[in-house]
């Protein structure tokens, strides 16, 4: 394996967690809520994943219990914030603050036992390629997983009625239930959908970027995709690129600092944030577009009248 | 309500019987009866609050009534929700359209339909409709750059494409100008000979007369009377609807205009965002004593014109805008207030009023730098509010449920009595209202708008910018027309008429409505006489 292949692996490997869970949030946004509880689902992907995987040895289980965690977690936030009605700021806030304690609690007998790594997918043939197979077909199943979602994502939201309904209820919730759709309904199943992306991308921190569990893993990967979302303003191809820029200029800052060029480190560190928000502030320009795709109704409650 | 025995059963599209709704404590709808034979235009009259929402949201089958019946054809049925009055064949155009900006006409009229989800397909459906009809639409227009008459149009093509037997209209008219009024007559009444029954509300009594068979005349939730309106009067109407006789207002001549006391000069203002409205060149002037009107379709610049003149948006340059002879085009709104302007805008919760706020501090909050030595050396002066907001309370008639409530436990109509009192208690010598009325029941809408009269009498400069041509006529020395972002010169009230100020509300150029009203008019209709054309008259040159 060339050093090119290795930093490309490790680019795919680190911007892969973070389309998971800003791609899940993006359709949860677009629906019309904003949970900012993504670090905290996510890093409850983590744990369970992890543990999942550890008790079983199969890291399919741990993909599945990381996403049922997620979804878990998620369903709380919509009990709160679609029929409790609570504020979806501080329920989010507390989301993540509740998701980081209670995968410390979890995670305690767990910290420093050897984890199970996912496994890459071999396809014969074109994984055997020389520089091509292990750059594109050299990956395990979530890497895979979070493109496909990403795509389907753009196809559901822009070319099917359920995407028009989701989309209908973040522009205005009044009207999509004087037409008489189910707002709270739509905004559950959103919510679950991006709990899943974070329980995902949780888990996959734990089974395939680093597989073993360290508390507070995800080390702020859940703000990191939910400032992507808005950056990207809500389309899913630039939550992508934004994802791979910010994994890129990470990755390329560590190898810098490991060839010990003379630049600061934590100008290093903070070089990923300010060229992505650069990057995807210049792509957004249009405002018409930004205005058409940003959810009018973001963060407010709803209730139905009866 | 014995005819039901003398009729057969089944002549009837929809019974509405004995419907109760109750909203806890509060009885919206009580025991009431409707009933519509097929290709009726029906009215549904009442004030503000007298059930006929609550009772089109039932038939619609967005509400699920306490107690009694629906009956379709003749039938017993349960519409439990939209999508079920849509299958037997209810259409609803809504008061507040229930369309949604960041989307297609054609992905608006998708999210209405039942069957599979085909956009091209559904676009030629659109194209057909709305030929058939005389309802121009473009399917790929986006919802946000239309007129208000577009997008009741889009609403309407949404109801027929789903060829229904009864269409509900709630307030139809009162965005739409004269011109397009008359259009939308002109397609109900031949919805009406194909065979489908309409229900229409409205409170304008002229276009119900015109154009309804029956009306049913609601009064706190109960029938009080079912009538034809071509034997009424319109003032039989309203006293039906009232229950008292509304006091019409006195507009005798007042005195002779003073000196100008608030004018725009050239007043040119880039739009605030991809969905505002830009102002083109905008002059105005308005003088002691005289009442100057602003009329216009909603959404043709008026809040932006009501921003720059209140100095929530500064203006480029202070000549721009003067008070009292003053140029203050990029001072703020305290500063204006300072020069004797006051302002009411729109929007009263949220804007004119702090909703969670006691109206003592809702005082405050125009007043606390104005004069009147409400505040001290940094300090309220509690006792003085409360004195300022009772003598308000006093003076306008605001019914509260207690002493000093919050303003958002206050009906529309007794908010704005409110707003507008704590700015006349003042006794400002300009006055900007953005419309003064809307949304207010007949009996505070007359005493707001002799208010206003009075205090014009008294020598003040009073713009009010509406909607409502009734109201303009009944109160303004001048009229004014905004359309796009640009107004037109002020007309005294006695020398320009309706049609005109629809074809200026339409866009029209200046000249062309004013020599050859007439053939506009003829020519208008056919293209709904919108705000469209404005648009390519603009592309054009």
């Amino acid at each position: 394996m060339t050093a090119l292949e290795a930093v490309l692996l490790t680019i795919i490997t680190a911007s892969t967690p973070l389309l998971l869970a800003a791609i899940g949030e993006l359709v949860v946004e677009r629906s019309g809520v904003l949970n900012l509880g993504v670090e905290g689902m996510m890093v409850m992907g983590a744990v369970c994943g992890f543990a999942g995987a550890h008790i079983t040895g199969s890291a399919a289980v741990g993909v599945v219990a990381g996403l049922g965690a997620g979804v878990a977690m998620s369903l709380v936030f919509g009990f709160l914030t679609q029929t409790l009605v609570t504020n979806q700021v501080a329920t989010g806030l507390a989301l993540t603050l509740f998701g980081l304690g209670l995968s410390g609690l979890i995670g305690e007998s767990f910290t420093g036992l050897p984890g199970v790594k996912l496994t890459a997918i071999h396809i014969p043939g074109l994984s055997d390629l020389p520089f091509v197979g292990p750059v594109l077909f050299g990956h395990d199943v979530l890497v895979y997983a979070s493109i496909a979602i990403t795509v389907l994502v753009a196809w559901v939201l822009t070319r099917t009625r359920i995407g028009l309904v989701i989309r209908a209820t973040g522009g205005n919730h009044h009207s999509a239930h004087a037409l008489g759709y189910n707002v709270v309904a739509v905004r559950y199943a959103c919510i679950a959908f991006g709990g899943a992306c974070a329980g995902l991308a949780g888990a996959y921190l734990a089974l395939a970027y680093t597989p073993q569990w360290i508390e507070n893993m995800t080390a702020g990967r859940g703000w990191i995709a939910l400032a992507l979302v808005v950056f990207a303003t809500w389309a899913p191809f630039r939550v992508a690129v934004g994802a791979y820029l910010f994994g890129t200029v990470w990755i390329m800052g560590l190898y810098v600092q490991g060839i010990g060029i003379g630049i600061p480190a934590q100008l290093l560190a903070a070089l990923p944030y300010l060229v992505t928000i650069a990057a995807l502030v210049l792509i957004s320009g249009n405002r018409v577009l930004t205005k058409m795709n940003t959810p009018a109704c973001i963060g407010q409650p709803f209730v139905p009248d009866r | 309500m014995t005819d039901a025995q003398a009729e057969p059963v089944g002549e009837y599209l929809l019974e509405a019987l004995d419907i109760v709704k109750r909203f806890g404590d509060f009885t919206a709808n009580d025991r009431v009866t409707l009933r519509l034979p097929p290709g009726e235009i029906h009215a549904l009259l009442g004030e503000n609050g007298a059930g006929k929402s609550t009772l089109v949201k039932i038939v619609y089958g967005a509400l699920q009534p306490t107690g009694g019946q629906l009956r379709w054809g003749g039938e017993t049925v349960e519409i439990p929700n939209p999508a079920a009055a849509r299958r037997l064949g209810i259409g609803m155009v809504f008061q507040h359209f229930s369309l949604f900006d960041a989307l297609t006409v054609a992905e608006n009229i998708a999210l209405a339909l039942p069957g599979r989800f085909d956009l091209v397909s559904l676009a030629e459906r659109i194209a057909r409709v709305s030929a058939e009809y005389g309802l121009p639409l473009e399917p790929t227009a986006l919802v946000a750059d239309l007129s208000v008459g577009e997008r009741q149009r889009i609403e309407i093509v949404r109801c027929l494409i789903q060829e229904p037997r009864l269409l509900i209209m709630d307030e139809p008219t009162a965005v739409l100008t004269p011109q397009e009024a008359d259009q939308l007559f002109v397609t109900l009444r031949r919805l009406a000979g194909e065979g489908c029954a309409v229900l229409y509300i409205s409170h304008r009594l002229e276009e119900v007369k015109q154009l309804c068979h029956h009306a049913t005349i609601l009064r706190h939730g109960e029938v009080v009377a079912n009538v034809d309106p071509q034997a009424e009067t319109a003032a039989s109407l309203a006293r039906l609807m009232v229950g008292a006789d509304v006091h019409a207002v006195n507009a005798e001549t007042h005195a002779p205009a003073g000196p100008p006391m608030l004018a725009a000069v050239s007043l040119s203002l880039p739009a605030d965002g991809p969905f505002g409205v830009a102002l083109r060149d905008v002059s105005l002037e308005v003088r002691a004593g005289e009442v100057v009107a602003i009329a216009g379709v909603a959404g043709n610049g008026q809040s932006e014109l009501f921003e720059a003149l209140s100095g929530e948006r500064p203006a480029p340059v202070p000549e721009a805008i003067a008070v009292a002879g003053e140029p203050c085009g990029t001072r703020d709104v305290t500063a204006r207030r300072r020069l004797g302007a006051a302002f009411v805008p729109e929007e009263r919760l949220g804007h004119s009023a702090v909703p969670g706020f006691v109206l003592s501090d809702n005082v405050l909050l125009t007043r606390h730098a104005s004069g009147g030595g409400l505040v001290r050396v940094g300090v309220v002066d509690r006792p003085g509010i409360r004195a300022v907001a009772e003598r308000v309370t006093q003076r306008f008639d605001v019914r509260t449920s207690r002493a000093d409530p919050p303003a958002q436990a206050l009906s529309g109509g007794n908010l704005q009595k409110f707003v507008v009192g704590r700015e006349l208690d003042r006794e400002p010598a300009v006055l900007v209202i953005n419309q003064p009325t809307w949304g207010v029941d007949a009996g505070a809408a007359a005493l707001i708008r002799q208010v206003l009269l009075d205090m014009a009498e008294s020598g003040a400069a009073v713009l009010i910018i509406s909607q409502d041509l009734d109201e303009i006529f009944e109160i303004a020395d001048r009229i004014a027309v905004i359309s796009r972002g640009e107004l037109s010169a002020a007309h005294p009230a006695g020398e320009i008429d309706r049609e005109r100020i629809g074809l200026l509300m339409a866009g029209a150029h200046e000249s062309a409505a004013h020599g050859d009203g007439a053939g506009c008019e003829a020519a208008n209709p056919r293209r709904g006489g919108s705000g469209r054309g404005a648009g390519d008259g603009e592309a054009a040159a």
